[in-house]
């Protein structure tokens, strides 16, 4: 499988048939079916241009001018002092971590896990834990009109898969430290995950998107999320990958009756970002947060794609997405909110909020409510505007220096966003991240 | 409880109230379309060489265009070549009222319009387009002392060539869209409008107008323009006869205000929407745009959209000059199976150009209503503003409401607000209404007339009280 390059959409259906060989025999030949159905799906869809509706304010020529090389298992790894920086203090967690889409357990660390609970690769899971996978793999996330899921499920070979049976506290979170090495030519990997919530349990999820080098790379990840009755489940997204990578992601919840999901996205690097982010409340009684805070400066683009379906009666959702752009960098969001003719009940909200800090900067967003349904209460509000003046001359007033008054302003701004985020560390870690972000040489505070 | 039910039902089989068809000869076009039905229209129409070269372009870049399909509407192939593009009453160019068809007045007059009367009205003239050919207009003199030019499009075409070349396509180009291109080769008749510099407008200008040859597709053309310091407030408002077939109607509308100028410009649309099955009703694929061409211009849309099966439009503003303002109020009401689909698109360009957006749609029975909406501020845009509020209100378990607002910035000293909210009607608002003997149906009337007051508000006096009427009637039977 040596040398397996990927650019035009030729290429990817070349380089399948080659993979599909290449991973024969591992005892994945179930997937088999799912894999040629997606390929053949890609195969029809090619490539997203911006005469789609959905990728209206992205570009993706960039990837599509870009020869990919699917990257193979390391074979030397980089030491694990490297990746110390990555660890968020005072938190303990279940450690996985992916070297360029790899499972590498000798830079994992997975103690003993409570009965039934399960967090493996989905390497490992694909071949050891059929029964559980098949129900879920695949069932939620919509490939129809989503040529990179189709993609990610064609060439899918790892990721996380996390399983917690009925009644289950899982003790610490997961957190899924996928690193990309960086090498000289621009890599392509296919994360996928899997988590399965039972009836009652609880669990947190960190996925964590980091680059060691100044490469280029290309996640295409899919998450899938199946929230059972009554469970509590917190996910969370840092895209934190270095200016030249490529990130397309999807996140498709499915939540059933009295679940409660939540999940947060801050994302700050990568040259392309788009974050689908796709939550169905399929049982009564449901809750879902969104929550996100985008950064970007340079020529960065970030592209919060949100779609929030009720499908069934008396669910709430909440999305608040913050967005802060400098640079020639380039924001969107766009938040769909679908409620069907059954949901009645259904009580969403959705709140967009962008500051522009330079001239170049740009920001599309895009709310939309799409109500079939007629007992509901739903709004969306967006605003884009600029740090306030007269709060930046008040501390001026007072003699705190203007670089330092816009970092405070931006603080409060983001902090509005991370707020929301329940664990204690790792909001005070992002917190650490955040303003540093917001002091180093990314903006031109002065 | 079951009285109301009755008076419900009854209501609810009330016939369309001006619906009726005035029996009198005219000149109609056999139906189709090639390039020389564009001819005749031009040669019956009497046109100057130019604006035949111009029908014919547009009909050629129609050709190339494909019938937009991303609105939120559904509506079976319309078939162009169905359509009689031209229909005129036949005696034209009347000096006095004396000589007009007395059945043509009498149509007038059960349109509450009686022209003897307008005169002595309070500073409206009315310049009746009756199908496709103006017949008659009113306090020309008056407008003219103070040197208003308002005169059918088909008679600026002839007088005032110059500024036809100058202003038309200006605004939307016959490029601009397919519904755009069509009426561009085919448009028949509606008003020309310019307030020279620094005049106000002493009167409302109005006209009333409505589709009444059978199968005649309306293509009006309307083009205001407003030079410097000048004032102008224009009113639209159309009823149309009950028939079965679907009947196109794609208009045109292009405003220009120069510097300082004010154009406002208020609709009410109550075109027949099609029965309580949802069978027949008006196509609207309408194009509306304003330009504030000038420094300070001030364009403000108005609109009550009541009528039609499918509305379909997007009063915009683009707003070019340093300080312009753009202005679109809107209450869009659907009920039984009627769809709406419509909104505005600001586009700010200059420098502190403002824009204010306040929508209000309505949807009961099956009816469907979605506010898509443009805010787009271009890098040279500094310090522009919008505020956006786009409110729907449901009645009824089958109908739905959608709000697709696109905003692009493109400049970091802009601010822009959007707000949005979709709700049932208040049930305890209801119920507080009936507990005090008013009945459901009123209440309805009542709230929904609560929601729009901010719309409303906007229009000229007269213009308010028959929107009010017309909420009303459009909404009856539909909660019970």
């Amino acid at each position: 499988m040596e040398n397996l390059v990927l650019k035009d959409v030729e290429s990817y259906i070349d380089g399948f048939a080659r993979f599909e060989r290449s991973v024969a025999g591992n005892g994945w030949s179930w997937l088999s079916p799912l894999r040629k159905e997606a390929i053949s799906k890609f195969k029809e869809l090619g490539f997203p241009t911006t005469r789609h509706e959905e990728w209206k304010f992205t570009n993706v020529a960039p990837i599509t001018k870009t020869s990919f090389r699917l990257t193979e298992r390391a074979t030397a790894l980089p030491a694990g002092e490297e990746l110390e920086k990555f660890t968020i203090p005072e938190l303990d967690v279940f450690k996985l971590v992916f070297i360029d889409g790899h499972f590498t357990p000798e830079l994992s660390s997975i103690k003993e896990l409570p009965e039934g609970v399960k967090i493996k690769s989905l390497r490992d899971a694909l071949s050891q834990e059929r029964e559980l996978l098949e129900p879920h793999l695949s069932r939620y996330v919509d490939l129809s009109d989503d040529a990179f899921s189709s993609l990610n499920t064609a060439f899918m070979q790892d990721g996380v898969f996390v399983y917690v049976p009925e009644n289950t506290v899982l003790p610490e979170p997961v957190h899924v430290l996928y690193v990309s090495t960086g090498t000289t030519s621009p890599t392509i990997t296919h994360p996928r995950n899997l988590i399965v919530a039972g009836k009652s349990s609880e669990a947190t999820v960190i996925e964590d998107y980091v680059s060691l080098g100044e490469g280029v790379n290309f996640s295409n990840v899919v998450t899938e999320l199946v929230a059972g009755e009554n469970s509590h489940i917190n996910h969370y997204k840092i895209e934190r990958e270095n200016r030249k990578a490529f990130n397309v992601s999807t996140l498709r919840i499915e939540q059933l009756r009295n679940s409660s999901v939540s999940t947060h996205a801050v994302l700050i690097g990568g040259a392309l970002v788009r974050n689908n982010i796709h939550p169905v409340l399929d049982g009564e009684g449901g809750s879902c947060l969104i929550n996100g805070l985008f950064m970007a400066t340079g020529s960065q683009h970030m592209d919060n794609h949100m779609l929030v379906e009720h499908v069934s009666p008396h669910c709430d959702s909440r999305q608040f997405y913050y967005g802060i752009l400098d640079g020639r960098s380039k924001g969107i969001f766009s938040g769909r909110i679908v409620v069907h003719k059954d949901a009645q009940k259904t009580d969403a909200k959705q709140t967009n909020r962008n500051l522009l800090l330079s001239e170049e900067a740009s920001i599309d967003t895009k709310p939309q409510l799409e109500i079939h349904a007629d007992d509901v209460k739903c709004t969306h509000g967006a605003t884009i505007g600029q740090m306030d003046e007269s709060a930046l001359f008040y501390m001026r007033s007072r003699a705190i220096p203007l670089d330092k008054a816009k970092a405070i302003l931006l603080l409060a701004f983001a902090g509005e966003s991370l707020k929301r985020i329940d664990l204690e560390p790792l909001r005070v870690y992002l917190e650490g991240v955040v303003a540093e972000w917001f002091s180093s040489e990314h903006l031109n505070l002065g | 409880m079951s009285n109301t039910d009755v008076r419900v039902e009854e209501l609810a089989e009330q016939e369309y109230k001006y619906g009726f068809v005035t029996d009198i000869e005219s000149e109609t076009l056999p139906p189709g379309l090639n390039e020389d039905v564009i001819r005749q229209i031009s040669a019956k129409k009497n046109e100057p060489e130019f604006m035949l070269k111009w029908r014919l372009k547009a009909y050629r870049h129609w050709l190339t265009l494909k019938e937009p399909e991303w609105g939120n509407i559904r509506y079976p192939r319309i078939d162009y070549q169905g359509i009689s593009y031209f229909s005129a009453p036949k005696k034209t160019g009347l000096e006095s009222l004396d000589e007009v068809d007395p059945e043509l007045l009498e149509t007038y007059e059960k349109l509450g319009i009686p022209l003897e009367e307008q005169k002595m009205l309070a500073g409206v003239a009315v310049d009746a387009v009756f199908d496709s050919v103006s017949v008659v207009t009113t306090f020309k003199e008056t407008l003219a002392e103070v040197g208003v030019i308002f005169c059918p499009f088909s008679e600026a075409v002839q007088k005032y060539p110059e500024l036809i070349k100058k202003y038309m396509f200006s605004v939307v180009p016959y490029t601009d869209n397919y519904f755009a291109a069509l009426n561009s080769a085919v448009f028949t008749d509606r008003s020309f409008c310019l307030v020279p510099k620094g005049v106000r407008c002493p009167m409302e200008l109005s006209t009333y107008f409505r589709i009444n040859e059978k199968n005649t597709g309306q293509f009006e053309r309307t083009l205001i323009i407003a030079e410097e310091g000048a004032y102008v407030s224009y009113l639209e408002g159309c009823t149309a006869p009950m028939r079965d077939e679907n009947q196109l109607h794609a208009a045109v509308v292009e405003l220009v205000a120069l510097d300082d100028a004010t154009i406002k410009y208020s609709t009410i649309q109550n075109w027949y929407p099609g029965d309580k099955n949802g069978k027949g009703g008006i196509y609207n694929f309408v194009t509306k745009r304003g330009k504030c061409a000038g420094r300070n211009s001030h364009i403000s849309w108005t609109q009550v959209e009541t009528g039609s099966a499918i509305t379909w439009k997007y009063p915009g503003c683009i707003l070019l000059g340093d300080g312009s303002v753009g202005e679109f109020y809107s209450v869009a009401l659907t009920n039984n199976w009627q769809q709406a689909d419509t909104g505005t698109k600001m586009i700010h360009i200059g420098k502190n150009t403002r824009s204010n957006i306040v929508s209000k749609g309505i949807s009961a029975g099956h009816g469907q209503n979605t506010y898509r909406g443009m805010v787009k501020i271009l890098k040279g845009a500094q310090g522009a503003r919008n505020y956006t509020q786009c409110d729907s209100m449901l009645i009824g378990e089958d109908c739905s409401a959608h709000t697709f607002p696109y905003i692009e910035v493109k400049n970091s000293s802009a601010q822009m607000e959007h707000e949005a909210s979709t709700s049932k009607i208040g049930e305890d608002q209801i119920f507080y209404c009936k507990q005090r003997g008013i009945s459901a149906e009123d209440a309805v009337s009542l709230i929904v007339n609560g929601f729009c007051k901010e719309v409303l508000s906007e229009l000229p006096m007269e213009f308010a009280i028959e929107a009010q009427k017309l909420l009303s009637i459009s909404l009856e039977g539909s909660v019970g």
